[in-house]
């Protein structure tokens, strides 16, 4: 549906760099995965606990996300229908072995915290459909393009969530203490408990914003 | 012998529940627990398939990579391992016993993309499992699935009745009471047998 409107958009306005900026709005805002979209839950509940593994996996998953929109819009016209999710799943398999790789080499602190979850990128329900949705259909560069916004969607949302968890779950940010002695760590915030509660009130508080936007579209 | 598999199937079920503790296959959690019978057909999927891919991934990994020092392949491997059982659980169902394909039917592709057939595959390999150390912790790890999923499918029944702020409609509802259910599971932390 999105695809569609925006290309009459790009057709209308031919305006390359518009459709680009709505590309990001969609991925960061309109269409977030985690927040709107409901996507790729996993991650989002077991690595929001600090700052750093929020903005790790993040970052690892919008480089998969990238690499094989990219990829996956290049053989979008080779792949034979019937065995496309296991082209696209081999596809991304691959490059996240790479990002697992580099991690260990580069960043094993990093690497060791996020442990399992690093592979498990594979199953993640974003990047699969992402490919099904978006890279199967349109050419590379807005393929990529695309992987970049949604990537940075699912990072800003990741990083919202521990933010709200870390400050309140251990008293710091980014490691440095910021309770100041004004108040205690709730440790039940660092714990699946405090994930899910988080969670549900952030799509809640999104819910209500995104209802007041609409009800007001509708009073215009 | 056998202390050891009782110690690896309470922690599969209760102490490391996939679900709410390990935060692995979320999005079925979620997605199909609105109604019971759902549930219990996804759930009695997932067993099987969680079974027979700790069964498959340990031969790959045990006969196939690790002799030819390949474990950085581990999760290439895997994934194509579970896909393919996937397809061919599918078709044997599909083929020899007709009603049970047609009762798991839906769930059975979306299990491929479920983390915690892969999370296992990828556990049991790290902690060097024996053959029937990794077939238990399959097996019971689908078990605590199906206790985590049938709980919260039995809550979310109710749920239909409660009276909530319209924002928490849908997902955000379901997110706060899977919170208490984890709040529920955070009691048996610690918990060890001798």
């Amino acid at each position: 549906m999105v695809t569609q409107k925006e290309k009459t958009v790009e057709k209308k306005r031919g305006g390359w760099l518009r459709t680009t900026a709505g590309q990001f709005a969609d991925g960061i805002w309109r269409q977030n995965p985690t927040l709107v979209l409901l996507l790729g839950m996993c991650p989002t509940l077991a690595t929001t606990t600090t700052v750093q593994n929020a903005l790790g996996m993040g970052l690892s998953v919008t480089a998969v996300l990238t690499c094989s929109n990219l990829v996956i819009s290049l053989l979008r016209k080779l792949i034979p229908n019937q065995i496309r999710i296991a082209s696209y799943i081999v596809i991304v398999a691959g490059f996240v072995t790479a990002v697992d790789l580099l991690l260990a080499a580069f960043v094993p602190a990093l690497s060791a915290s996020l442990g399992i979850f690093i592979p498990l990128i594979v199953v993640n329900c974003i990047i699969l459909a992402r490919a099904e949705s978006f890279a199967s259909k349109n050419p590379p560069l807005r393929s990529a393009i695309d992987g970049v916004a949604m990537g940075l969607g699912f990072t800003c949302s990741l990083t919202a969530m521990s933010v709200i968890r870390e400050v309140l779950g251990s008293g710091t940010f980014l490691g440095y203490d910021v309770s100041f002695g004004v108040f205690e760590p709730m440790a039940i915030f660092i714990m699946p408990v405090g994930g899910f509660l988080t969670l549900g009130f952030l799509i809640a508080a999104m819910q209500k914003i995104m209802s007041r936007g609409s009800k007001k579209k509708e009073a215009e | 012998m056998l202390i050891r598999l009782l110690q690896i199937s309470l922690g599969a079920i209760l102490v490391e529940n996939f679900i709410l503790v390990k935060f692995m296959g979320i999005c079925p959690f979620l997605g199909v627990s609105k109604k019971m019978d759902t549930a219990f057909g996804m759930s009695m999927a997932v067993i099987f398939v969680m079974t027979l891919a700790s069964i498959f991934t340990w031969m790959v990994d045990v006969w196939l990579l690790r002799p030819l020092e390949l474990e950085y392949m581990q999760t290439v491997a895997f994934i194509l391992v579970i896909a393919a059982l996937v397809q061919l659980v599918e078709m044997f169902l599909q083929k020899s016993v007709p009603s049970l394909y047609s009762a798991l039917g839906i769930y059975l592709p979306l299990i491929t993309t479920n983390c915690a057939v892969l999370g296992v595959a990828l556990l049991n390999a790290e902690a060097s499992y024996t053959f029937i150390e990794a077939t238990v912790s399959g097996f019971m790890g689908g078990v605590g699935f199906t206790l985590a999923l049938l709980l919260f499918a039995s809550v979310r029944e109710r749920l239909q009745f409660a009276d909530y702020p319209k924002c928490f409609e849908g997902f955000p509802i379901a997110l706060v009471s899977a919170a208490l259910l984890a709040l529920a599971f955070m009691g048996f932390s610690g918990l060890e047998v001798f």
